[in-house]
């Protein structure tokens, strides 16, 4: 049993798993428009929480909010199921796929045997599409991948049962009762307010504050930590920037791509200016992973190589609020 | 980032035939999707972690040999587990798998406590007593 979907490759797993599912339901939205309306651009700095022996990074909500806002945005609702019992979680799956009806899981990435091993880590909030049933075998659309794949009914069930921080148990979702028309205008309005609203947001870890304050951070950790960590630290940073499913340089370029298609559908000039300007921002990001991938691969000690990109990383964060401030006047 | 600078270097997935979706402009200043094979500042970073990873093992490797560890932190390590995924995967408390990772403690161990981390680890019971360190 083979549903007819269409699988098209993206940059971030929700985006995609929520573009393709919108897609195949009639309501066509690209991947940078389920990104903006869901206000999935994003900084925040949590230092008291450890991944990996180094503080957390993100450049995006929490897993699961992005189809949630999109769905409330948008409004259509999400159906969605957790299990205790493995048997259940499949007889569920088998049925909705009976219905030809495309799935979406989250799943752990560990044991996705169609990954790289350098990308096999404990994390559970990946999303992939389950668009059928051949045999033994579901037919899997992973967004982050070039072409659809296979995995057995064990090793699916390994995946929807992994464990850990996030443990998907077995959740399957999938949108219902989608609207015959949509208020896309309405949507990517309080898509941009919520963006820069947590952006410009008065908090000190959040937003370009949290930018900034990481900036002030990294002239201090060669002294306090010491030069090794101070390179694993920034090496964390680099690699959440440009892990798989940013889309180059934190998610900052998806989202150029999002205010130059909402240019042409709210007719306003500005924000395609401003899409320039957010390029120009992502750019200033791949080229702070540049130097810092330079410094702990040469493993300089001087200091002031750390003074030099934390101005780079002070920089960006000055910048973004100058461009948050402009989306906030280019949408009233 | 403009097309035509959208980085082709080596990486983990060279010898595989993924690449991975960014977005870009093209000449005309038009954003669209431009697949990537790989960038080398991401590059050394994801090593840098694994080495991280790496070096971490060998320690733990180490103090068991010393009689201090228990080979349940070096199968935990191998498989980029910490103790709160483990606790996960074998449905004992975190507070006691702690515990577990220290020789004293796994010596007084059940074979039914064993069994629980043997299948956690898809590994036999005997492997997990007398790991090839």
């Amino acid at each position: 049993m083979k549903i007819n979907f269409e699988h098209n490759q993206s940059a971030h797993c929700e985006n995609g798993v929520v573009s393709n599912l919108l897609n195949y339901n009639g309501l066509k939205v690209s991947e940078p428009m389920v990104f903006g309306i869901a206000s999935g651009v994003f900084f925040i700095y949590i230092p008291f929480i450890k991944v990996n022996f180094a503080p957390m990074f993100s450049f995006r909500p929490v897993p699961g909010f992005i189809f949630s806002r999109v769905s409330k945005r948008l409004g259509f609702k999400i159906k969605r199921h957790k299990f205790n019992s493995k048997e259940k979680a499949q007889q569920t799956l088998d049925a909705e796929l009976s219905k030809n009806n495309p799935v979406g899981l989250q799943v752990g990435v560990y044991n996705l045997t169609y990954f790289p091993d350098e990308y096999r880590f404990h994390f559970n909030a990946h999303n992939l599409v389950v668009y059928g049933k051949d045999g033994g075998d579901y037919l899997i659309s992973d967004p982050v991948m070039p072409q659809v794949t296979t995995l057995s009914a064990k090793e699916l069930e390994k995946v929807r049962f992994a464990k850990g921080p996030f443990a998907p148990k077995g959740h399957i979702y999938y949108p219902t009762e989608l609207p015959n028309d949509v208020d896309l205008k309405k949507a990517i309005t309080k898509g941009i307010k919520q963006a820069y609203r947590h952006m410009l947001a008065p908090v000190p870890l959040v937003g370009f504050r949290g930018i900034r304050y990481v900036a002030k951070r990294i002239r201090k950790w060669p002294d306090k930590i010491g030069v090794k960590k101070t390179n694993h630290y920034l090496g964390q940073l680099v690699r959440m920037q440009e892990e798989i499913g940013t889309g180059g340089g934190g998610f900052r370029f998806i989202f150029a791509a999002f205010l130059q298609e909402a240019s042409v559908i709210m007719e306003n000039p500005r924000l395609a200016e401003l899409s320039v300007e957010m390029t120009a921002i992502g750019d200033q990001w791949r080229d702070f992973a540049i130097d810092a991938s330079r410094l702990y691969k040469n493993r300089s000690r001087e200091t002031d190589a750390y003074n030099k990109i934390a101005d780079k990383l002070d920089a960006i964060g000055l910048a973004e609020r100058a461009f948050f401030l402009d989306l906030k006047r280019a949408i009233k | 980032m403009k097309k035509e600078e959208v980085p082709q270097d080596e990486s983990c997935f060279s010898h595989t035939n993924m690449k991975e979706v960014v977005y870009a402009v093209d000449k005309d200043g038009k954003y669209g999707k431009a697949l990537s094979s790989g960038w080398e500042a991401k590059t050394i970073a994801l090593n840098e972690s694994l080495d991280l990873i790496e070096e971490q093992l060998q320690e733990t490797i180490q103090k068991i040999k010393e009689g201090e560890l228990s080979p349940i932190a070096y199968y935990m390590e191998s498989q980029r587990m910490d103790v709160v995924v483990l606790s996960g995967y074998v449905g004992i408390w975190q507070w006691k798998v702690k515990r577990h990772l220290k020789a004293k403690t796994f010596k007084k161990l059940s074979d039914k406590t064993l069994k629980k981390y043997a299948e956690a680890f898809e590994i036999s019971l005997e492997e997990l007593k007398n790991p090839k360190i």
